[in-house]
């Protein structure tokens, strides 16, 4: 577990100690975690093991009940730093009465995007997920795929340094996910930080690095390669067994 | 085989969802204690103001459960009549017996009426007609005239918290409350937002239904327009804070419904529409909580006795209250959702 505090670039997200119970069963238990600039970070775990309440943790949304998390040097919670991320939750919130101009138009002017500015964002974010042509499309009318696209769109609006992901690719077909992971490899390229969470194994071997959870522990944290290494593995499901503390029953 | 399935899921489910069993046995409880106190208490006692009222008549009366106040001028027994004090006052005036009601309230003017022309006939039968006169209102005055504007009140209040409530409970189990607040909205604006926005739907809704009562139904209408349309502005005000509030401990659109029995039916039964003089004193006071109570004394307050904004000022400042305390209230609530 040494491997992630050196790692290479001043940290974007710094966790430490962080522990977080609900109504007495702890969720989280002991994390610490650096997370560096122009890194694709994925958390890797069961559902259940933790991965939404990290998240919701290392945005700020929710408070830690022990331990400390910083973004970009700040300490969380902290209401100035919610402009710093894009945000994508698991669940695609979004407005179905209103068309995807609406819905964009109402997440930009949150952040405060207005003017020339405004249309600029909206088109630029579209055009990364290929939605310009269903601009004026009422969301109810979007496949679910669409809907996904929208909120990683929505996501990009402000130009964040971070972006939180949380079960990106969860129920879309393998053509579109392979679409979605292809603007998130480009983004990297860009500069940007990200941090997603998925239980989809072969996911995992497209991140630059791996957090392993377990039951509320990071049991293992380092590049594919080396997680497979260490543990003798062929693949990262097969090391996920190995590391993760064996099979759960 | 099904059918037992089907019917043993069920039970299943009513057992696990507590606050629905707790409902659907203890509401029904508390509406009939609550009605049980507005109807079966004592009996109304009618409050008569005398001015130069002969013995056996004002004993008569008294007899007939009246409760009877000499005054000793016309004018001191008319300012208490509008006070409130008083039901009606009764007068000899010239040798003729004249009765001026207060009028708001058409029950209790017949009450007065018929408690009074027993008296005149067994002590007086003699005596000249009975000249009736009215403070407020007139001879033709209808119930629904006298409920009708509780009812403007309460219907607005009825919707706005039903429709704020699923609203803003929708907003949370769409997701997109938790995608709301990973923006840099602060708490306080959601709140303010959805006022805002909320507020100009029952701003058109609470001026919809005023003038409807008014201008087509004809309901009767001594005062300004205007006040009645704050008041019922003001209301749905409170209607729509208190329905976001409560919203936050409501998990699905049926919870939402099941606080109709426990904060809206309470309120009808203390806003007027019914007359608390026969309730216990103690269980009275409860009104003082109920946000309907203040809107609908101010509504019959202006639209039967024509009252000016004076008149209504506490109603329009606890009503205000009422409003902000649950605004700010429904920003700490919102902190369940974000720390921050």
């Amino acid at each position: 577990m040494t491997s992630d505090l050196v790692a290479p670039k001043p940290p974007v997200v710094e966790i430490d100690g962080l522990t977080r119970s609900f109504g007495g069963r702890t969720v989280l238990d002991g994390i610490t975690l650096r997370i560096g600039r122009g890194e694709l970070f994925g958390l890797l775990g069961p559902s259940g093991s933790g991965k939404t309440t990290l998240i919701k943790l290392l945005t700020g949304m929710d408070k830690a009940d022990s331990g400390t998390v910083r973004m970009l040097g700040e300490r969380l919670p902290k209401l100035a730093m919610m402009h710093r991320f894009g945000y994508m939750a698991q669940a695609d919130a979004l407005y179905n009465e209103l068309t995807a101009r609406e819905n964009l138009l109402f997440f930009a002017s949150l952040y405060g995007l207005a003017g020339s500015r405004r249309n600029e964002r909206i088109r630029a974010a579209m055009g990364v997920v290929d939605l310009l042509d269903h601009l004026n499309k009422p969301v109810a009318a979007y496949s679910g795929g669409m809907k996904r696209r929208l909120s990683l769109a929505i996501a990009l609006l402000h130009e964040p340094e971070l972006l939180v992901l949380d079960e990106p690719t969860v129920g879309i077909d393998p053509a579109l996910r392979q679409s979605i992971w292809k603007e998130l490899l480009a983004l990297r390229q860009a500069g940007t930080t990200i941090v997603l969470t998925t239980h989809v194994m072969d996911e995992a071997d497209k991140c630059d690095r791996i957090g392993l959870l377990r039951d509320g522990r990071l049991t293992a944290v380092d590049s594919p390669e080396a997680l497979k290494a260490r543990s003798g593995a062929q693949t990262i499901e097969e090391a996920f067994i190995a590391l993760g503390g064996g099979v759960r029953t | 085989m099904r059918t037992r399935a089907l019917a043993l899921r069920i039970i299943r489910q009513f057992v696990r969802d507590k606050r629905t069993l707790a409902l659907l046995f203890l509401a029904p409880l508390l509406v009939l204690t609550l009605m049980n106190f507005v109807f079966n208490g004592q009996s109304v006692k009618l409050h008569i103001g005398a001015v130069s009222l002969p013995e056996p008549i004002e004993s008569r009366l008294e007899r007939a459960d009246a409760d009877i106040v000499p005054y000793s001028s016309m004018d001191e027994a008319e300012d208490a009549l509008r006070d409130g004090k008083l039901d009606a006052i009764v007068s000899i005036d010239h040798g003729a017996p004249s009765l001026l009601l207060e009028g708001s309230d058409p029950s209790v003017s017949r009450s007065v009426l018929v408690v009074l022309q027993k008296a005149l006939q067994a002590e007086a039968p003699n005596a000249p007609q009975l000249r009736v006169s009215y403070l407020h209102g007139e001879e033709g005055l209808t119930s629904f005239d006298s409920f009708g504007p509780v009812l403007i009140g309460f219907f607005s209040f009825f919707f706005v918290f039903l429709l704020a409530g699923v609203a803003f409970l929708r907003e949370r189990t769409t997701g997109t409350l938790e995608r709301l607040l990973a923006t840099p909205i602060r708490r306080s604006e959601i709140v303010g937002g959805y006022l805002t926005g909320f507020g100009l739907f029952t701003l058109l809704q609470a001026a919809l239904i005023a003038v409807y009562s008014i201008y087509v139904l004809g309901m009767y209408m001594d005062g300004s327009i205007w006040l009645v349309l704050l008041m019922n502005l003001l209301l749905t005000l409170t209607a729509l804070t208190l329905g976001t509030l409560l919203s936050s401990y409501a998990t699905t659109e049926f919870q939402i419904i099941q606080f109709i029995p426990l904060v809206i039916v309470p309120q009808v039964f203390f806003s007027g529409l019914f007359n608390l003089d026969a309730m216990n004193p103690w269980l009275q006071k409860l009104s003082y909580i109920m946000p309907l109570y203040y809107g609908a004394d101010a509504m019959r307050g202006i639209m039967i006795r024509g009252e000016g904004f004076a008149d209504i000022r506490t109603d329009v400042c606890i009503l205000l209250g009422f409003s902000v305390a649950f605004a700010l209230l429904n920003v700490v609530a919102l902190k369940k959702q974000r720390a921050i």
